[in-house]
Parts: C-alpha cells; structure tokens; sequence
C-alpha cells in the first residue's frame, strides 16, 4: 500500500539534502521549470484533490478562482493553525517532514503566482515552529525560496508566523484578520479571499496535509492520486483515533476505508473493560456515528450520507464509561469560550447551551431543557450564524440528543450523573494499564 | 516605555508588514516575551510605537487566549482541558494540580512560581492527557507523574 503522504515522515526530519535524495523538490523543479501556472492548477484539478483541512472543497478549482491578470502581491497561506479538538494530524506532518510542506507550498504558490506566502502555526506547536523555521532557511539557502527560484525569473519570500491562541484562526477569513495583526473575527464573503484576501490581495489559504501532496500529485499525475483510493474521493487521507482505544494514533490510509477497519485493525478495538458508544469522526464540530455506522466508507460522501461530515477525519471515540451529557458539554464549554463574539446567537446561544448542559450533568435539569438544546440545534444551525463555528458546535449535541437521549433523561430523572460511580473504576483501570 | 530591544524588534516586524497596524500581534508578543505579561503600560506603549489607539490595541491583546493581561508566575502550565483528554482522565490531572499548587485555573501561587490555566486542544490526543509547561509538551500523563515534572521548574 502507497503511503506518499508520510513515507518519509522521521524525527527528526529529513533536512534538505536528505530529502532532495529521497526525490524532494523534483515536482517543485519540474512545476517551476517545465510547466505553466495554469498546468498546475488544471492538473490539481484534475486529481479531485479535495482540500484536508475538514471542508472538503476541491483544492484546484480553490486556486482557479484566483485573477492571474491583476497588478500587486498575491498570498499562499498554509493554515497549521490546527486546533480542532481531537485533531492532531498536522502536527505529524508538520514535526515529521516539513520539506514536504514547504515544496507543496512552493508548487501551489507558483500556480497562483504568489510572491509572498506564510506558514500560519499554532502557538502549542513549538517542535514544528523550529523545524519549519530550519527547513525554511535551508530551502532559501538551495535557491529554492527567495529570488529568482532556479533561474527562472520566478521569486518567492516565505514567512513562518506563530499565532498566539483562538479556535477562530483556523477559519481562513479570521486568519486572514489576525495575520493583518487584528482580532480573529470572520469576515463577510463575497468578497472570496481568492479575489480580495490578505491586504486585499487575491490570496488562496489552504490546509497542511492538502499542501503537503501538492509534490506528489505533481510527480505522479491525476490519475495515479485517484487509483490511490477504494472511492470517488481520490488519494490517501490521513486518519487518527483517540480515546479508550487499545492503539490510539494516526495512519495514511486509502481514502474510503470503512469505519469499523479503521476501529479495529488499525486502532485495535477498544481498551478492556470498555465498550464502543460512539464518534465524532471528523473533530469537535461533527455529528456522532454510532455502531450501525460500523461498514460507513470514509470519504466525503461516505461520512455525510451517514449524516456526519469526514471533518479533519481524526476521530474521538465515546465509551460506555464516559458520560455522554459530559462528553458533549465539554464540547460546548470549547466553542463558547472560542466564539469570537461577533454575531449574537453565536455569542449568547453558546453559553447558554453550555449552561443547560452543566446543569443537566450536575443533576439540576429539567425535561424542558432537552427540548430548549434541541431548538438551540436549529436557532445556531446553518443560515443564522456569521460563520460555521456554531452551525459545527450544533453538529455533536444535535446528534448526542437524537443517539443518547436516554441518558440526558437519565441524568434529570435521576439527579444527577448517573455515570458518576464510574469515575473510580476509571483511575483504577487506568493504573492498571500502566502498572 | 519600551526598552531598546523591544523597540528595535518591534521595527523590525513594522518592517515586514504593509501597514504599521499589522505588527500589533507581533508587537504584542515583543512586550510580553520581555515582560511576561502585557500591563496597561504595555498596551500604551505598543499604541504609541504603532499609531493605533490603546483601546484598539486592547481589543486586539483581549482577543488572544495567550496574551496575558494579568501578572504570571515565572512558570505557566496550561492543562489541555479538549474532548480527548476528558475522556483519558483531565479531571483526575486538574485534581492533582490544584492540590499540590494550591490554586485554581487563572491563579498564581503565592510564592510567584507556577499559573496554572485551561487551554484548548494541544494536538496530541492520541497521547492523551496531555499538558505543557512553558515550551515542554508533557503526554500520557497519570496524576502521580505530575509532582515529579513540577519539581524541575524552579
């Protein structure tokens, strides 16, 4: 089985020389040499390549929205500002073999005839920020970066810039806003960011593991990306599991596997003594699968015929120890806090479902509060909010009301969280393992 | 007043940017690397070497989870409080901490050594619970191995 992505992946990473030897910066040198700007567009299109950073749009018809014809500086952006909870995928990619990125981000830079491009990195990230930085330097030292990339006339500066903290930067309008130096807040599109982004310049912002096949699709073609998967959605994808799993982690596999391979081979089934309950197969902000969504392809399509989204496809599994009403509010304490407070339902809709929810899991709830989360679902659902914050915190609570109700009825009929007496077991279990 | 560090690095990063007013995240965190953390004065001094108003400045360092706006101890322990590490025993870790430091979240202790804060998803849940100290990432944390990672920082 192919795994292009992270084949290579090692820490520490392989610097330049290393990695031109495995064949690094031939897509780079080939793009920038032998094609022309819309070749690399129209072939990244062509792949079906579908943008990892959970969205799913297609990467190359992203970049063919960007006006070639038009004077000034336009922007590449990696966005490695993952923050979605549950999500660590990047971080592998990023710590494990930044040359990848960075010739993703060269390639991709060149078909927009971007000029200037930044690596936007969470502040938590203080391995990658050094190796990116390393490897930046090294790229400007081979002539990779900087003026006059191979002799060809063509230049590129690259920027790493560390931010300093919100949920709200990986959203690419928001980025955008905190790299201008202002407060994360979305902004209001149309005007796209292809056409008027950083500075108001055209600008094309998309995800690391996106970026990161960039070479490889350049290398081996259209074709070659799409036989890598079972499905329609071409390539490999990386997913990750975490929770009572007995191997928690990350794997590139063939986009399509199902769920329950994903489960069982590849994390190993459930830790002892727990027992499957549910997912959230893609992040915070998607809707739980449970186990009649065992044999669900994980592609695009696949994950949202069966009513959730493939998000960043790292998955958190809930057992049958850990609360769900719990589970869910700390999910909602997440995005309440994260709210950048711009639009009111976001920012008074929030609290206010984290507080039903504390209240129902401290054994002070009543039945008309399910009925009160369940109309919040729809009141901070998609087409009332500014940007998809809160329509994302709706997914998991609207989902957990409809698989695990039983348990929010639990909790008021009985006072309090019925889960409670587990929480010794819990610590004992846990030592166990380590012992 | 800005000290002459902080000044030439700020000017720097003006340096770098189209418009002064976009190195105010940079500048930011120019003032509070030398200060750790960014008081009244800081805001002020950052509005004045950036032509931006303190309010704007303020509304820009208010914004940011990890832009300090109070005092912090020489050490700062943020305790992933994310969905991964609920489930993998985050309470249990909290516990421990608040009961060998002696405060809550958002609190320093007395002898002004360690602050102990919430924050959101450190990107390994797969080693989960997780904390960091300072720059150190700390991973499949068990609360007894919490006294011993404390110890090395004085």
């Amino acid at each position: 089985m192919e795994r292009p992505l992270t084949q290579h992946i090692t820490f520490p990473p392989l610097g330049l020389r290393q990695y031109e030897a495995i064949g690094g910066y031939q897509a780079a040198r080939k793009a920038i040499k032998h094609m022309q700007p819309a070749e690399v567009t129209a072939l990244v299109k062509d792949s079906g390549m579908k943008g990892r950073g959970g969205a799913g749009f297609s990467t190359g018809m992203k970049w063919s929205f960007v006006p070639m014809n038009v004077p000034g500086p336009k922007y590449l952006i990696c966005n490695a500002d993952e923050m979605e909870p549950g999500t660590f995928k990047d971080r592998w990619l990023l710590e494990g073999n930044p040359h990848q990125l960075i010739e993703g981000m060269i390639v991709a830079a060149y078909a927009i005839q971007a000029t200037e491009s930044f690596v936007f990195l969470r502040w938590a990230y203080k391995t990658a920020a050094q190796e990116i930085r390393k490897a930046i330097q090294e790229a400007y030292d081979a002539g990779y970066l900087g003026r006059n990339i191979l002799g060809t006339g063509y230049s590129l500066e690259m920027h790493l810039h560390t931010g300093v903290g919100r949920y709200m930067c990986g959203e690419e309008t928001a980025l955008l806003n905190s790299l201008e130096g202002k407060r994360a807040t979305p902004r209001s599109k149309p005007p796209f960011p292809q056409v008027s982004g950083l500075f108001g310049k055209p600008t094309i912002v998309n995800n690391v593991e996106t970026l990161s096949y960039i070479p490889h699709i350049v290398n081996k073609g259209a074709d070659w990306f799409q036989k890598l998967s079972l499905t329609a959605d071409g390539g490999t994808k990386i997913y990750g599991v975490s929770g009572r799993v007995k191997n928690p982690g990350a794997w590139e596999l063939p986009m399509g596997i199902t769920l329950r391979e994903l489960l069982e081979e590849h994390a190993g089934g459930m830790q002892d003594g727990y027992s499957f309950k549910g997912v959230l197969p893609g992040g915070a902000s998607t809707d739980f699968l449970v186990e009649e969504h065992m044999d669900v392809k994980l592609d695009f399509a696949g994950v949202a015929a069966a009513g959730s989204r493939l998000g960043t496809g790292t998955m958190i599994v809930l057992d049958d120890k850990t609360c769900p009403v719990g589970f869910v509010h700390n999910l909602e304490h997440f995005f309440a806090q994260e709210s950048c407070g711009f639009c009111t339902p976001c920012r008074e809709g929030l609290p206010w479902t984290e507080k039903l929810l504390w209240a129902i899991e401290q054994g002070n709830g009543r039945m008309k509060d399910i009925e009160i989360l369940a109309s919040q679902t729809k009141l901070l659902g998609p087409g009332n909010t500014f940007c998809a914050l809160a329509p994302g915190a709706m997914e998991p609570l609207q989902s957990a009301l409809k698989y695990f109700r039983e348990d929010f009825e639990r909790h008021i009929i009985e006072e309090g969280c019925p889960y409670n007496h587990h929480h010794h077991l819990h610590s004992t279990s846990h030592e166990h393992l380590h012992r | 007043m800005l000290s002459t560090a902080e000044k030439e690095q700020i000017e720097h990063e003006i340096g770098m940017v189209p418009v002064k007013k976009a190195a105010c995240i940079e500048a930011l965190k120019i003032v509070q690397h030398h200060r750790r953390w960014v008081s009244d004065e800081g805001i002020q001094d950052v509005a004045g070497i950036l032509d931006m108003s303190p309010e704007e400045v303020d509304s820009v360092a208010t914004f940011y989870n990890l832009i300090f706006r109070q005092p912090v101890g020489r050490h700062i322990i943020l305790l992933c409080d994310s969905i991964s590490c609920y489930v993998m025993g985050l309470n249990d870790l909290h516990e421990e901490l608040v009961s060998l430091l002696g405060i809550q979240y958002g609190q320093t202790t007395d002898d002004g050594r360690f602050t102990l804060l919430p924050n959101p998803c450190l990107g390994t849940c797969d080693h989960a619970p997780a904390l960091m100290v300072d720059n150190d990432l700390y991973r499949d944390l068990r609360p007894e191995a919490i006294a011993d990672i404390l110890e090395k920082y004085l």
